[in-house]
């Protein structure tokens, strides 16, 4: 398929304003461009079907199954997106006077009540634009905590090797060190670990609960109060909290500040890899550390983005939980449950689970023993899925589980499509016995073949150029 | 209630027994008794799509819409062509997840080249990554990337945006890095200051281009200073102005960011935005970010993937520089569709309209007696002006559904886009002849 | 997978051979197999420190990144510019690919000869 750059023809356009009714002005000499930007000149049906052309080649989750594991990916409302487009929410300006935008109070104010309520937690920030920005706020809050308290000694966050790699990304960049503890056999956290690694210098732990392998830890009180004995604060990663919305809170649970990720949970779309929102909440003890906007509302605090985030990703979100509401939330997060244990079920007859229990929202499956035996890896099973219209499941992680696949089905998928997900994996086992050298070379009927990763990234080439 | 669990009760039911459970409750059963939630949540019950509907509206409805916009500040009310709507809202490109399964995702990763490239085009740039979350964000990264061991102190100007300043503020708090501000003199940066704050422990200089003030900084002399100095240039631009603006590449600076908003984003209340970020060939593996890259499949035909990954949180854990995972995908699709809709054209109208727009609203008001700019340097479509009783003034061009300026330090700094009819630049500065004379 | 007699190994799996006062540095075979494609190199610069048993640089390949670590104390006196461009020499010539040159040796980690590393690779290996 060719590029726009490759279908642009000199003088092609679109007629989009009018000539200006004002005299025209230059800028200074110096200031001038050289020469126009090379940008595509294409008429509006050459750009139409250029759009349409690459529409096709992509897979969304409104338009078949996509269990990846520990990205929430269900059903994206049609409603969440016409009340986004509302031109009440759309054509307001951050910095419009607050009488005349009562509406965007109320949407961000609504959006913070509900999901304080689903959390636990007293207070909440929208401004981060997305998960690991919501970790990088909530981590600041333990940072200017610690340092309110006069206590700088406190230098280290704790985090389990199993977290996601945003975890000990987010502590360095909010200058802590990162202290690495081995998870237990059961993928839970070490107790005698977590105290080994806790001590005076312990500014907080990260933690996600259930936990990167589809768990949850039944210690969970005894981990946050062996933190908040050390004097350290507890962070909640609320990337899992689709498995127990409504039936526990992260609150309860010993938490201190929490983010949650607006486009898993609470369904708003991901978009291609964003627009998110990462919405940040906290104890009141912290509510003060929270991040403002020094145009909208002045004072010292901390920044995150400009203004207060991506609220129309808010609308969207409130949109759906007032359409869920008390009964819906907790329902969501256990028909997730129930469609994990369902699939893991219908599979482990064949694929070998990492944890062979009740799961939450989403299992692992290990393959090690699966790939010396037949020499196919979790690479290979992924990218044959592909060829059944089967969005992979998330590959190699948590690092902790070796050839692993972590599958989410989540509570928008139906009995039929569990089923035959399952069928799907049950062929390529069998397949996997029969014709390995067939796995090793999938996906045949995709849009591509496997693409050479290595030479992308030795002769990295990122942009066109004009030969 | 609203729901979208497919499943009935029946077959809700059926599930639980093929798995040998009876309830929901038995799939909790490692969460500690007295954690489960034992009351209903304290949330309003759930409704039905026709009354979440008519509840969203009615809650829409409290915002005003103005007719005119005349306040920028950060965020831009161009015009938005209808296709640069329709083609984001493509069910495929907004439900898909990050391309990180090259074979099923071409068109994500093919739209996210198109966008680097033309954010390379726009900047003079060679390399682009896939975005950030917003220009303010971009700054503070850029910031961080162009520190080394030796060099770790950030300079910004005081003619900055607000929120940029703090965003990087708390960017280097973090890293436990430097931040001074450099002061500015009639509007623009203090080049005297700015030589005198450069020292060899600074990293890199950040100008915005237009500044705050929407006053043209002398963006290349700067340029050479900083790197007199030894250290790194950062510029951030208003992609729009770039259309006929000097390119940051040609005025020296290393690493280019702004905030992407006005290429085809509604205000939105302030998000979701769109940060660009761009750089020279030779700082290709400090870009924060995901970034793709061109290649050939197995059959040999080109193809594109995410590439550069080990630069990234996912691999590098805590030695990444930066915890970056989602960009905004989608809004730099939407910027992608806009620039190619307008085209180099197309874009240098709007860039001149909207300053020329401006400079007419600028010397009506200043016809007014009492009005005067406050800074009188060169600027593309903003600008600031004194007058008395500022308060009086928005308020009563908000009676006539004209968002005027915003009040910066006693002043009122406008803005004017290619959208603004001759009319309303006309009806505005009647109205503040009004106020004033009364 | 080769195993020259003549070069000294870390248990990190970096060679050393001396060149008069000089330490000559790479990584092995078995290192380069591990990794599998490298596709970048992050080289240290002239003049700076190096540590026994702490990293001079990085290597990476698709999906990870592998520390180099330092089996000599010094300063180093040469880089080898070329594996810029071209970083799959580590994997075609791991032992002809050298990484840096330290000079003023100050100090060292224990080092291993050919075949006790070749024991240490083969329970690696399990």
């Amino acid at each position: 398929m060719k590029l726009i750059f490759e279908k642009s023809v000199s003088g092609r356009g679109c007629t989009l304003l009018p000539p200006c009714d004002v005299d025209s002005v230059s800028l200074p000499d110096t200031l001038r461009r050289d020469t126009p930007p090379a940008l595509p000149e294409v008429s509006e049906t050459e750009l139409s079907r250029h759009y349409t052309e690459l529409c096709h080649k992509v897979h969304g989750v409104n338009c078949g199954f996509y269990p990846l594991g520990s990205c929430t990916m269900k059903y994206n409302p049609r409603i969440d997106e016409e009340m986004a487009a509302l031109p009440g929410f759309t054509n307001v300006h951050p910095l419009a006077p607050v009488h005349t935008v009562a509406g965007c109070r109320e949407v961000l104010d609504t959006a913070k009540n509900y999901l304080c309520e689903i959390s636990g937690m007293a207070d909440m920030t929208f401004q981060p634009a997305a998960g690991a920005h919501g970790e990088f706020t909530g981590v600041m809050l333990i940072k200017q905590y610690h340092k309110a308290r006069g206590d700088a000694k406190r230098t280290k966050i704790i985090i389990p090797d199993s977290a996601h790699g945003t975890n000990p990304a987010t502590a360095s960049m909010c200058g802590f060190e990162v202290v690495n503890i081995a998870s237990a056999p059961d993928g839970c956290v070490d107790l005698e670990a977590l105290k080994a690694a806790l001590g005076e210098d312990t500014a907080g732990l990260m933690l996600t609960n259930p936990n990167t392998v589809g768990i949850f830890d039944e210690h969970i009180l005894d981990i946050t109060r062996l933190v908040h004995e050390a004097g350290g604060l507890c962070y909640y990663d609320g990337a899992n909290l689709n498995a127990i919305m409504g039936v526990v809170r992260p609150g309860d649970m010993g938490f201190d500040c929490i983010h949650m990720n607006l486009h898993k949970t609470f369904a708003t779309p991901h978009g291609g890899g964003g627009p998110g929102a990462g919405a940040v909440g906290c104890k009141e003890f912290l509510a003060q550390y929270l991040p403002k906007s020094a145009l909208m509302d002045g004072g010292d605090h901390i920044q995150v983005r400009s203004f207060a985030g991506n609220f129309l990703v808010v609308v969207r979100a409130l949109t759906y939980l007032m359409t869920l509401g008390r009964e819906g939330i907790p329902e969501a997060a256990q028909n997730a449950v129930l469609n994990a244990n369902y699939l893991m079920g219908r599979i482990k007859g064949t694929f070998t689970p990492a944890f062979d229990r009740i799961c939450m929202h989403e299992f692992v499956l290990d393959l090690s023993e699966f790939k010396k035996q037949t020499g196919v890896s979790a690479l290979d099973v992924a990218k044959s899925l592909i060829d059944y219209g089967m969005h992979p499941p998330t590959m190699y992680f948590p690092l902790i589980v070796h050839e692993a696949l972590m599958l989410e089905p989540t509570e928008t998928e139906s009995r039929e499509t569990l089923d035959w997900a399952a069928e799907v994996f049950c062929k390529l086992y069998a397949l996997a016995h029969e014709d390995p050298d067939f796995m090793h070379n999938a996906p045949h009927n995709a849009q591509i073949g496997r693409p050479d990763e290595v030479r992308a990234a030795r002769n990295p080439v990122l942009r066109w150029e004009r030969a | 209630m609203g729901s979208y669990v497919p499943s009935t009760r029946e077959e809700r039911q059926g599930m639980l027994e093929a798995i040998g459970l009876k309830e929901y409750s038995d799939l909790y059963r490692d969460v500690p008794r007295d954690m489960l939630l034992d009351h209903p949540l304290e949330i309003p019950s759930g409704m039905s799509e026709l009354e979440v509907s008519r509840a969203m509206r009615a809650i829409a409805a409290k915002n005003h819409v103005f007719a005119t916009v005349l306040r920028g500040a950060g965020a831009y009310d161009h015009y938005i062509p209808s296709i640069v709507k329709s083609i984001p809202a493509k069910e495929e490109f907004l439900t898909a997840y990050t391309p990180y399964q090259a074979e099923m995702s071409q068109g994500v990763l093919q739209s996210i080249f198109e966008y680097q490239t033309m954010i390379c085009e726009l900047t003079g740039m060679e390399v682009s990554n896939a975005s950030v979350y917003d220009g303010a964000t971009a700054a503070a990264e850029a910031a961080a990337m162009c520190r080394t061991n030796k060099r770790r102190v950030t300079r910004a100007p005081a003619a900055a945006h607000p929120d940029t300043i703090e965003t990087i503020r708390t960017y280097c708090y973090g890293t436990g890095d430097e931040l001074r501000i450099v002061p500015q003199k009639s509007g623009r940066t203090d080049t005297v200051a700015l030589r005198e704050m450069l020292t060899d422990c600074v990293a890199s200089f950040y100008l915005q281009q237009p500044n705050f003030f929407g006053q043209l900084e002398d963006a290349e002399a700067i340029g050479q200073i900083v790197h007199e100095a030894g250290a790194m240039y950062v510029m951030g631009c208003n992609p729009i102005a770039l259309a006929i603006l000097k390119t940051p590449r040609d005025c020296g600076a290393d690493v280019a960011v702004g905030e992407g908003q006005p290429l085809g984003m509604p205000l939105s209340y302030g998000g979701p935005y769109l940060g660009f970020m761009a750089t020279t060939a030779k700082y290709m593996r400090k870009l924060p970010g995901r970034i793709v890259g061109e290649t050939v499949d197995s059959r040999g035909e080109r193809a594109y993937v995410l590439s550069l990954q080990a630069r990234e949180q996912h691999i590098r854990r805590e030695k990444a520089s930066s915890n970056i995972c989602s960009n905004e995908a989608l809004c730099a699709m939407t910027a992608a569709v806009y620039m190619a809709a307008m085209g180099p054209r197309g874009m240098a109208e709007a860039a001149r309209q909207s300053m020329a727009k401006a400079h007419y609203l600028a010397s009506e008001l200043c016809k007014i007696p009492g009005v005067s700019l406050r800074y009188t340097g060169a600027y593309f479509h903003e600008f600031v002006t004194e007058m008395p009783r500022v308060q009086d003034v928005l308020q009563s061009l908000e009676q006539a559904d004209i968002l005027g300026g915003l009040i910066v330090d006693g002043a009122i700094l406008w803005c004017a886009t290619e959208k603004v009819e001759k009319a309303a630049l006309d009806k505005t500065a009647a109205i503040v002849k009004e106020v004033l004379e009364f | 997978m080769n195993y020259p007699a003549d070069l000294k190994y870390s248990k990190s799996h970096e060679w050393v051979k001396m060149d008069g006062d000089v330490a000559v540095i790479g990584i092995s075979d078995f290192a380069q197999d591990s990794l599998g494609d490298v596709v970048f190199i992050n080289l240290p610069q002239e003049g700076d420190t190096v540590s026994a048993g702490e990293a001079f640089g990085d290597v990476e390949s698709v999906k990870a990144v592998s520390d180099l670590v330092c089996p000599v104390s010094g300063t180093v006196r040469e880089v080898n510019e070329e594996l810029l461009d071209a970083p799959e020499k580590l994997n075609s010539d791991p032992y002809g690919a050298w990484i840096i040159k330290v000079e003023g040796i100050t100090g060292q980690e224990e080092l291993l000869d050919a075949a006790e590393y070749e024991a240490v690779c083969a329970v690696a290996e399990d």
